[in-house]
């Protein structure tokens, strides 16, 4: 099950790597206008600790292995395998879904660290090629910006997530009734349904640690 | 087996009673009541569509009957607790009409599964008891490929060899013939037959073969239209009048092709000028 994580890697790694940069690309032309360039710094960190890691990864997440689990459980609904489980008294929901549950438990938050690494790196090699700023003066300020608080709320977040997509996965397999197609259907279901649940549940989020003043 | 001794020959261990079950409005099962008795091979019979694996799946207790009530061993699978639902399924092997094999797992953990998932022996036994069920069907040496690597023949019978693996005292089987050749649908009737008379099991068994059912079954019971039209043994379903029965055994065609309509359409078709 680790391999799920191992696997996303490259993806998650280079989709942050892209928002980093577009991130501090927006930032800096926006900023640069009010001559506060170095407030780029600040807005990659805190943006990738609080939002973008956490939920950039989930979304990549969701779409490799959301759809990845619901057509597995489903293809096991359609050739009996979970009918077997049954007969067999092993629960299918234990047997199934609890491992891949604690897979995920592990392999987001960790994904979600390496996505806010490499958002901020390249928020970093950015300014080193678009401003004068050295490299190491930009980690010394992310430092300088970076606060707990941030970077927990991100891996709660990421916790958060991956239940949802593990759940919504794992529900739509379940679901599945009739043939292969059917198992084609509830992937696609489960991609939509957990990014958009994923979505909101960030907005929750968001909204529960803005209204608890963390700001 | 256990158990075996202490209850009179004539309490049914399985006791279908006027079960319904359909869908959409159509009765697929239309108030069924069959007796299976401890120590008997039953085989249901019926055309494709009949309802034998719906009947099947009543029976193990994976689905409940809109009205009527399942038996199995005293047990009510529709009114019980989940722990005897739990403890019913552990005396039941199933091996289904596709084999159902974990393709995840080496043919060898799957037949190990359940001794892993109910009982605490050591990782030694298990083994030892996993090979032994393998060796009952002929698949010893091929314990740890995955079922992927297996032939549909050899599949079907690592099915048998899982539904095995508790020591049932009832095997149920879906279809064990179904798209084999006649050399491998033998052995697995001489395996069924094989495991009846060494373990004195119960067995249910799902086909549409006659020659599988004939060499098999104690009784046999006939699906049509959802009712059972026959009950009994071989020799009462082969002295039988009644006309499906006999179209069954027969070999009829429901339909004979209507050939002088195929002439009349070709006919028109030919003389038309649609080409
Ligand atoms: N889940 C379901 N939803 C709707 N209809 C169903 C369902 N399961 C079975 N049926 C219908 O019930 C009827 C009996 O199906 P069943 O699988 O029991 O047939 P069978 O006798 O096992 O046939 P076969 O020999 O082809 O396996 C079929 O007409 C089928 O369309
Ligand atoms: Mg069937």
């Amino acid at each position: 099950m680790l391999v799920v994580g191992v696997e996303a890697f490259p993806m998650v790694g280079i989709m942050a790597v892209c928002a980093g940069f577009i991130l501090a690309m927006q930032g800096a032309s926006e900023l640069r206008r009010f001559g506060a360039t170095q407030f780029v710094v600040d807005l990659v960190t805190i943006g990738f600790t609080r939002e973008l890691g956490p939920l950039l990864t989930a979304i990549a997440v969701s779409g490799r292995s959301g759809s990845a689990f619901s057509a597995e459980i489903g293809s096991m609904v359609v050739t009996e395998e979970i009918d077997a489980l049954r007969t067999m008294a092993i629960d299918p929901v234990d047997f199934v879904l609890a491992p891949k549950f604690l897979a995920a438990l592990i392999v987001l938050p960790c994904l979600t660290i390496i996505s806010n690494a490499c958002g901020i790196l390249a928020g970093g090699l950015f300014m080193r090629l678009s401003t004068d700023m050295a490299f190491s003066v930009y980690l010394r300020d992310v430092v300088h910006s970076m606060a707990l608080r941030d970077v927990m709320t991100g891996l709660v977040k990421s916790l958060a997530f991956a239940t949802i997509i593990v759940h919504v996965g794992c529900l739509e397999g379940f679901r599945v009734h009739g043939g292969p197609d059917a198992v084609g259907r509830s992937a696609t279901a489960a991609v939509v349904k957990s990014t958009f649940l994923v979505i909101l549940a960030d907005l929750g989020f968001t909204a529960i640690f803005y209204l608890t003043g963390g700001k | 087996m256990a158990g075996a001794l202490g209850e009179t020959a004539s309490a049914p261990v399985i006791s279908v009673r006027d079960v319904v079950v359909s869908y959409d409005a159509r009765h697929v099962l239309d108030g069924i009541s069959l007796d299976i008795f401890r120590g008997e091979t039953m085989v249901l019979l019926g055309g494709s569509g009949s309802g034998k694996s719906t009947l099947l799946r009543q029976i193990i207790g994976l689905e409940r009957p809109q009205s009527g009530q399942v038996v199995v061993n005293g047990v009510d699978l529709a009114k019980c607790t989940p722990r005897e639902l739990k403890k019913l399924r552990r005396s039941m092997g199933v091996a289904f009409q596709n084999a159902a094999l974990f393709n995840s797992m080496s043919v060898e953990d799957n037949v190990a599964l359940p001794l892993r998932e109910h009982t605490l022996l050591a990782e030694s036994t298990i083994r030892l008891m996993t090979w032994m069920k393998l060796a009952v069907v002929g698949l010893a040496e091929f314990g740890k490929l995955s079922p992927q690597e297996l032939s549909g023949g050899m599949k079907k019978r690592a099915a048998v060899a899982r539904a095995l693996s508790l020591d049932p005292e009832i095997l149920v089987f879906d279809e064990p013939s179904a798209g084999l050749d006649p050399i491998v649908a033998a052995e697995l009737d001489e395996l069924i037959l094989g495991l009846k008379q060494a373990f004195n099991m119960t067995v249910v068994v799902v086909t549409h073969e006659m020659a599988s059912a004939f060499r098999i079954a104690d009784r046999m019971a006939m699906l049509y239209n959802g009712s059972l039209i026959a009950v009994g043994t071989r020799e009462e379903l082969e002295r039988s009048s009644h006309p499906r029965i006999r179209q069954f055994l027969d070999r009829v065609p429901d339909k004979t092709a209507d050939t002088a309509a195929f002439d009349q359409y070709f006919q028109e078709y030919m003389q038309g000028d649609s080409v």
